[in-house]
């Protein structure tokens, strides 16, 4: 008699403890690679996990009629919004990238309900998160061994028997000019002309039908431990030059900070080789004033088949870099003009001084 | 910058969208022409151009160069691969750490001679050292080999491996049945221990084929080893044949090679067969094709 109130006394104690967890301790393992369809599972989850905050947003088709989504996550307000763009997985090779999003993710849910600034940043801007982009390219390069280092997306070329654009030429900036090949068989064929790849309309024409809206751009690759900076066209200086640098010098001082690895801040052209036609570059010519490409560990060790115990300090070190960009261009959109206001009644204190001095 | 160079950089970028295929940058073209060698995409204007941008280059890439941009970085890297031709084993295997300053000049007309100093690391015994070198790319219609010099790396080159070494040496000398079963590393990045020396022998291997094949328009790193087989041991040299991808930044090309080479502790790693594997196209899989 005991026993059975015992155990039926458990199994209640069972049925709420599973109940009160939170479904996103029910074991996703962010600290390993996944196959395309526990990815899709998984930005299902975090929408039925947090409805308040995450939206699925389906915006385009891949070559090979894929669905490619992605992840609004914001608090709702009134007010009129800003955003963050983030993509990963443009390069099917790089899995690491697709980690950090969703490592990302899981972070910036984590941290708002306990962190002011993630709220008040959530609260102002909305995070468009694409686990991964190249989702035909990505699911090519799990086949089996022999096809774990493609790159491109899996458009067939002109003549049906090579395959692939590289996505990350084929963005209308610059198309077609410097450091692409119109050789399909190359790995840097930007394809048959502007954005004429799916993919890339995807992003375009979302992004570009809300470019306003937009603070930063960021794009994240590996492998090379760099934060890149437009334009890959070395005729091609960015208005905001300085800022960039300055930002991704900030995100670099961040990044070492965390586990000690260096990442190099510069233009494509100067830090790594010239290129046209990267989303990067588009989103820039777009307005968009705080864009950035991060590739990821490592230097070339491992290259692209980074191990699984580097997922967790690579997507650490990754956050703390993307954070602080996105906290500059936050900050300097909603307290920008406090700050603006103090530093012009300085300015004028310390003119007042100093000719008052010269008098004298 | 003011309103006005605002507007002549939107004037600049509104010319440049309206520029047709044809003005293609020569650095697209010698990309191209390092990356394949069957191109058979060059016109006569696009090979003119190549002259120019290299011209361009020189001007850009002499003197003083700045360490973290790419000149001095790609040298850098074939002082790596020239350090782990002459002194990596299973047991030690150099990368680049830093370069920390170079210089950069043209020799005649027979090429460029990179004078850097570098912060050079031996990733298992996890010992960093600054070294000085010189790597000179010769120039010429046929495409030659960098040279490279290396001075006070002492200390790195005298890390003693000897004893793990020796022992691999001993158990694979008569014990000949090393044949790998998966990739090196695998998709996940994965090395079992009792394979991880064995990768560390086909990365030197490797570093012959990725310091004869440097250039200024590249930048070499082993992307995977796909198999290594051991096969009779010779001249009490251990022998191995395997097959390695390797991976170009500046091209983004996955070049693949097979190899046959010998080691021994006292030997070294000596290469005595190369071969390059032709570019595979993935529709020769595709059962519509044939």
């Amino acid at each position: 008699m005991l026993s059975v109130v015992g155990l039926s006394f458990v199994a209640l104690l069972l049925t709420v403890g599973a109940l009160t967890l939170e479904s996103d301790r029910a074991e996703y393992d962010y600290f390993k690679y996944h196959p395309m369809d526990e990815i899709s599972s998984w930005m299902v989850q975090m929408e039925k996990d947090h409805p308040d905050v995450v939206t699925v947003v389906d915006y385009g088709r891949t070559y090979e009629k894929r669905t490619i989504s992605l992840l609004k996550i914001g608090l709702k307000t009134e007010a009129k919004k800003k955003a963050v763009w983030m993509d990963c997985g443009i390069h099917a090779r790089e899995w690491i990238a697709p980690a950090f999003c969703q490592y990302f993710v899981r972070q910036i849910l984590h941290a708002y309900k306990t962190d002011d600034k993630m709220a008040a940043m959530l609260t102002n801007m909305d995070f468009y998160i694409t686990p991964v982009l190249n989702i035909d390219g990505y699911i090519f390069s799990w086949k089996d061994s022999s096809t774990r280092l493609w790159r491109k997306n899996r458009s067939p070329g002109p003549s049906g028997d090579c395959y692939g654009v590289d996505l990350n030429r084929n963005f209308d900036a610059n198309w077609g000019t410097v450091g692409v090949s119109s050789n399909c068989s190359s790995n840097i064929y930007c394809g048959t002309g502007p954005i004429s790849e799916p993919e890339a309309q995807a992003v375009a024409y979302f992004v570009g039908s809300r470019k306003e809206d937009f603070l930063c751009f960021l794009t994240i690759h590996s492998y090379g431990q760099l934060l890149l900076i437009p334009y890959g066209h070395p005729n091609f200086t960015a208005s905001n030059y300085d800022e960039l640098m300055t930002v991704g010098q900030g995100a670099a001082e961040a990044i070492w900070r965390v586990h000690g690895k260096k990442y190099t801040v510069g233009t494509s052209p100067d830090v790594l080789y010239a290129n046209s036609g990267s989303s990067r570059d588009w989103a820039r010519m777009q307005e968009i004033p705080l864009t950035f490409t991060f590739e990821l560990r490592d230097n070339g060790t491992y290259g692209f088949e980074l191990p699984e115990d580097q997922i967790r300090p690579t997507c650490e070190e990754a956050y703390s870099g993307a954070l602080h960009i996105i906290a500059y261009a936050h900050d300097k959109t909603f307290n920008g003009a406090a700050a603006a206001a103090a530093a012009t009644l300085w300015a004028v204190l310390l003119a007042a001084g100093v000719s008052g001095a010269n008098l004298m | 910058m003011g309103l006005r160079g605002v507007i002549v950089l939107v004037g600049l970028m509104g010319t440049t969208w309206s520029f047709n295929a044809t003005t293609i940058r020569p650095e697209a073209v010698s990309t191209d022409t390092f990356a394949r060698p069957e191109t058979t995409e060059e016109t006569t204007e696009q090979k003119g151009a190549v002259a120019e941008e290299e011209a361009v280059e020189d001007v850009m890439a002499t003197g003083e160069l700045n360490p973290s941009h790419y000149p001095a970085q790609r040298a850098a890297k074939v002082v790596q691969h020239y350090l782990n031709t002459r002194y990596g084993s299973p047991y030690k295997l150099f990368g680049l750490k830093q370069v920390q300053s170079g210089n950069a000049e043209d020799v005649a007309d027979s090429g460029r001679k990179y004078q850097l100093d570098i912060s050079v690391h031996e990733i298992i015994s996890d010992t960093k050292e600054n070294c000085s070198a010189e790597v000179f790319f010769p120039r010429g219609v046929k495409q030659l080999s960098p040279q490279v010099q290396v001075s006070s790396c002492e200390e790195l080159l005298k890390i003693d491996a000897n004893s793990e070494e020796e022992a691999l040496y001993q158990q694979y000398k008569t014990n000949k049945t090393l044949r790998t079963e998966k990739r090196l590393p695998d998709s996940y990045g994965h090395i079992d221990p009792e394979m991880t020396p064995f990768w560390h022998l086909g990365i030197v291997a490797s570093s012959f084929i990725m310091l004869n094949e440097s250039t200024e328009n590249t930048l070499y790193n082993v992307a995977q080893v796909a198999n290594i087989t051991q096969l009779t041991t010779e001249n009490d040299q251990l022998k191995f044949d395997c097959h390695v991808l390797l991976h170009d930044m500046v091209s983004q090309e996955i070049p693949q090679w097979k190899m046959l080479f010998t080691w021994s502790p006292a030997g070294g790693v000596k290469v005595l067969h190369t071969e390059q594997l032709p570019h595979v196209h993935d529709c020769e899989k595709h059962p519509k094709t044939n």
